[in-house]
């Protein structure tokens, strides 16, 4: 172990996304010693990616707007398998959220009358996304990285986490590499923030880069843990699929916002074909109407184009199974068509989608504001997770915190767009501030040098053995079995062979091989990352195995039905003592009746 | 489908070498994909950064036939395929491993700048009103990915080292960003003269040009920070100030 620097912190963080950052800068205000480990460079998280807004009652655009509205249509999003508590605190801290960003220097597009602009997005009743064009998460990422580096935080970029360290049942710090120069490095930490993101790298088609790997759902779970909502898989309906190098990469829903509509390949409106009960008072009916709401007509409904992301991917789904896609198998999503109703479109279109306009353009030779673009759906969230606290983020093993993307609650069965920036910004200070608290009551605990050296032997393996298994190959065969077998639409007999081929491909993974040696090894990090894949493939599998009904983002071929049974339970995953998966049902506490009342009002 | 000769520099901070690889070349392909075909089949340990494969996160800068470029932003379609494409990493950096640089210093010299001060809020709920007309010129500034192309180009940190003493234009827009910001009331210009070396910029625009977010460096950032030095240096009431206030 003495051969290891060590680092030692009170709380240590891992990951530098929003809710990594968020969470840092609120533990290091509170006075602790607060470290970030980041698998990359700081500013470089998905986060980045986020396109749309923060979801926030403000209520600056739409003064009808308010915390319980906010509330309201979450629950709606996630079929009520939510947990409402984390709802509820949700929709009432993410307004000051968002204006604390503003103090910090983060500047959102204006309001006639100078206030934060709000958007509309799918399933949110009133303009409500805080933004900044289309480029919103890099907005927020920049405003918490400028502001975190004036507050005292040790950064340690590159590096990434390959086990965490426990004492008596308590996690005590983690273990891990930096890229650069490939030695192993040891957190002492009183506490641990989990804030790694998603697990879309389990999948062919994906909008997330190559660090989304699953690496806390995977070190949490490993350290007694449990996940919680894995079959919850988000699908975005609009990603590119042309060219096929950038097949996956993200057309944010912004665009619909904006008026932008899909088609068939014979002009079709489809979406106005399915409109599901729920949605039916909310939803235009004609395309006059759609458009004059997003046009900021208070009186018109929203156009089903802007119906909860798992509806809309399904729909693409259907259109494209029964041969009405675009030569590229997915759709046309046009906003080129609004020069018929806008004197200047095109200028329009550049403002608000400015980085659409240019990913178009340079990527696939297509112009937005004169012709439509290619999309289909695209693995882009997890809304499954740590099942954590909802005041304090602490998972099930004391010492162990997450939030953002890795921890799982708010979203439920789906996840509406806007709500994942602000679900960052609230309970990554949430986690940052009782994270802190717990370092302050508890001391530091005893690192085990066995478990050190067991996670370093494991992570040499791939340069000491005699095989020829190539770990791009192993990752490449998961993605495209998670992919065809575990994917948007889901059927058992399909599931359970997915367990099959996840058992071979641990076996081939046992056999990876990476040449040359520790020093900024891609090979070697993707070696590394594929026991993460497996945990949440495994997971996902299982879990969209034992929930036989149709729900939110769980589409499931043999139950196409939604069923009442499960509306009131989750599957919780857990390591079992002897190694192997254990699903178990989970019943959702019943809704406080405060909050009833306000999901009946707003039906 | 076409054929096309990758010559991609390998090696570390001590030794190094370009080397071919051979890569078929298909339509709508960048080469961010190129790179990432011959990792997953020809040099699974080579050294590269990458996210978002967008244009958005600046991770994947490298000079692609000496230009500085974004690799997830080049289609090959605007590459001569008859010739070898050499890839190499950005060399006003030290290097790491391969198509990998040392960024650090960029990082270091944000810290060295002075952050954020907002006036008082206008309202007693906290908030401030800002109009867009006000914010459109910062929110150009806040558009950067900081994919640290523009301090790759500079002379002043390429030819002549200076990353000490000067900042360079993607810190230089940070400090516009900051400067300009509608409700900042900090002063950098002492900074920018003293440490931050905004002298030794001579306006050639180079930085300009190879912008991927098309910020436009020089004109916008640059020289209206050169003039608030001059301004604030220059200026014989505020010199006359300075005198008595030290
Ligand atoms: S204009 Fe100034 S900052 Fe830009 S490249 Fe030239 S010398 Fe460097
Ligand atoms: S200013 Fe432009 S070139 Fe420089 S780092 Fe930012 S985006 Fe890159
Ligand atoms: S990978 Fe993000 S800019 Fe190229």
């Amino acid at each position: 172990m003495p051969h290891h620097p060590v680092h030692e912190y009170d709380v240590l963080v891992i990951g530098a996304g929003g809710a990594g950052l968020r969470a840092a800068i609120e533990a290091s205000s509170a006075g602790v010693k607060v470290g970030v480990v980041s698998k990359s460079l700081l500013g470089k998280a998905h986060t980045v990616m986020a396109e749309g807004g923060i979801a926030a009652a403000l209520a600056n655009t739409d003064t009808r707007d308010d915390w319980r509205v906010h509330f309201s249509d979450t629950m709606r999003g996630g079929q009520y398998v939510n947990n409402w508590r984390m709802a509820e605190i949700h929709a009432k801290e993410a307004p000051d959220r968002v204006r604390e960003l503003e103090a910090w220097g983060a500047l959102f597009d204006r309001t006639p009358d100078g206030r934060i602009l709000q958007r509309n997005f799918g399933g949110h009743r009133y303009p409500r996304l805080a933004h900044v064009g289309d480029r919103t998460g890099l907005e927020m990422i920049r405003t918490l990285q400028d502001h975190g580096i004036h507050k005292g935080i040790g950064f340690h970029m590159e590096t990434t986490m390959l086990t965490l360290l426990q004492d008596a049942g308590r996690v005590i710090g983690a273990f891990g590499y930096e890229r650069e120069r490939g030695r192993f490095q040891i957190f002492h930490a009183k506490a641990v923030v989990l804030a790694t993101g998603g697990i879309g790298r389990a999948f062919k088609i994906t909008s997330n880069s190559w660090e989304y790997t699953g690496d806390g759902h995977s070190l949490a779970y490993h350290a007694g843990a449990a996940l919680i909502d894995m079959e919850f898989v988000q699908f975005h309906p609009t990603g590119m699929i042309w060219p096929p190098g950038g097949r996956g990469i993200l057309v944010t829903e912004a665009v619909r916002g904006e008026g932008g509509i899909l088609l068939n390949k014979d002009g079709r409106r489809f979406m106005f074909d399915d409109i599901p009960p729920a949605y039916r008072n909310q939803t235009a009916d004609n395309e006059e109407e759609g458009w004059r709401y997003t046009q900021g007509d208070k009186n018109a409904r929203r156009p089903p184009e802007l119906l909860t992301r798992d509806h809309v991917a399904r729909c693409i789904v259907r259109e494209v199974r029964q041969g009405r896609g675009s030569p590229h198998g997915g759709v046309f999503l046009d906003v080129s068509w609004i020069k018929a109703k806008l004197p200047n479109a095109a200028e329009h279109i550049k403002k608000k989608l400015p980085s659409m306009y240019h990913q178009f353009k340079q990527l696939a030779d297509v112009d937005i504001t004169r012709e439509p673009m290619e999309v289909g759906p695209t693995t882009h969230y997890v809304m499954g997770g740590v099942r954590v606290d909802a005041e304090t983020q602490m998972s099930d093993v004391p010492g162990l915190f997450a939030a953002g993307e890795c921890a799982a609650g708010i979203n439920g069965a789906n996840r509406l767009g806007g709500n994942s920036l602000s679900d960052l910004l609230v309970f990554g200070k949430r986690a940052g501030e009782h994270a802190a608290a717990y370092a302050k009551a508890n001391g530091a605990g005893q690192i085990n040098n066995a478990q050190i050296e067991k996670a370093e032997r494991a992570a040499m393996e791939p340069f000491e053995r005699n095989s020829a298994v190539n770990p791009y190959q192993v990752q490449e065969q998961l993605q495209d079995m998670m992919q065809d077998l575990v994917g948007i639409v889901r059927r058992e007999e399909e599931m359970l062979c997915a367990l099959d081929r996840l058992r071979e491909l641990r076996a081939q993974a046992a056999q990876v091989v990476v040449p040359g040696n520790r020093e900024y090894n891609n090979g070697w990090h993707t070696a590394l990352d594929l026991d993460n894949l497996f945990t949440v493939s495994e997971a996902i599998t299982r879990a969209a195995l034992e929930r036989r009904e149709c729900r939110g983002a769980q589409f499931r071929d043999d139950y196409p039905e939604k069923d009442s049974t499960y509306g009131a339970i989750s599957f919780l995953i857990r390591k079992a003592a002897d190694g192997s998966m254990q699903v178990s049902r989970e019943p959702i506490p019943e809704l406080r009746p405060d909050l009833k009342q306000i999901i009946e009002e707003f039906k | 489908m076409a054929q096309a000769t990758f010559r991609i520099w390998r090696g570390d901070s001590q030794n190094g070498s370009f080397q071919d690889y051979n890569v078929e070349s298909a339509p709508g392909m960048v080469v961010l994909d190129a790179v990432h075909d011959i990792q997953g089949s020809q040099a699974p340990d080579l050294a590269v950064r990458w996210n978002c494969k967008a244009g958005r996160c600046g991770s994947c800068s490298a000079e692609i036939n000496g230009n500085p470029k974004l690799m997830c932003m080049t289609r090959m379609s605007t590459l001569d395929l008859s010739q070898p494409i050499t890839v190499e990493p950005m060399r006003a950096f030290p290097l790491v491993r391969d198509l990998v640089a040392h960024v650090g210093s960029n990082y270091r010299a944000k810290k060295s700048i002075r952050p954020f001060k907002p006036r008082p809020p206008d309202f007693p709920d906290g908030t401030w009103r800002m109009h867009q007309r006000d914010v459109d010129r910062v929110q150009e500034f806040r558009k950067c990915i900081e994919c640290f192309l523009c301090q790759d180009v500079c002379h002043v940190l390429r030819n002549h080292g200076l990353h000490e003493q000067f900042i360079g234009p993607r810190l230089f827009v940070y400090s516009a960003a900051l400067e300009m910001h509608p409700l900042d009331t900090e002063s950098r210009a002492g900074a920018l003269k003293h440490s931050h070396g905004i002298g030794f910029c001579n306006i050639t625009k180079c930085c300009t040009k190879v912008c991927p977010e098309e910020i436009t460096i020089t004109d916008n950032a640059i020289i209206p920070l050169k003039e608030r030095v001059v301004d604030e240096y220059y200026d014989p009431i505020r010199r006359l100030f300075r005198v008595f206030t030290g």
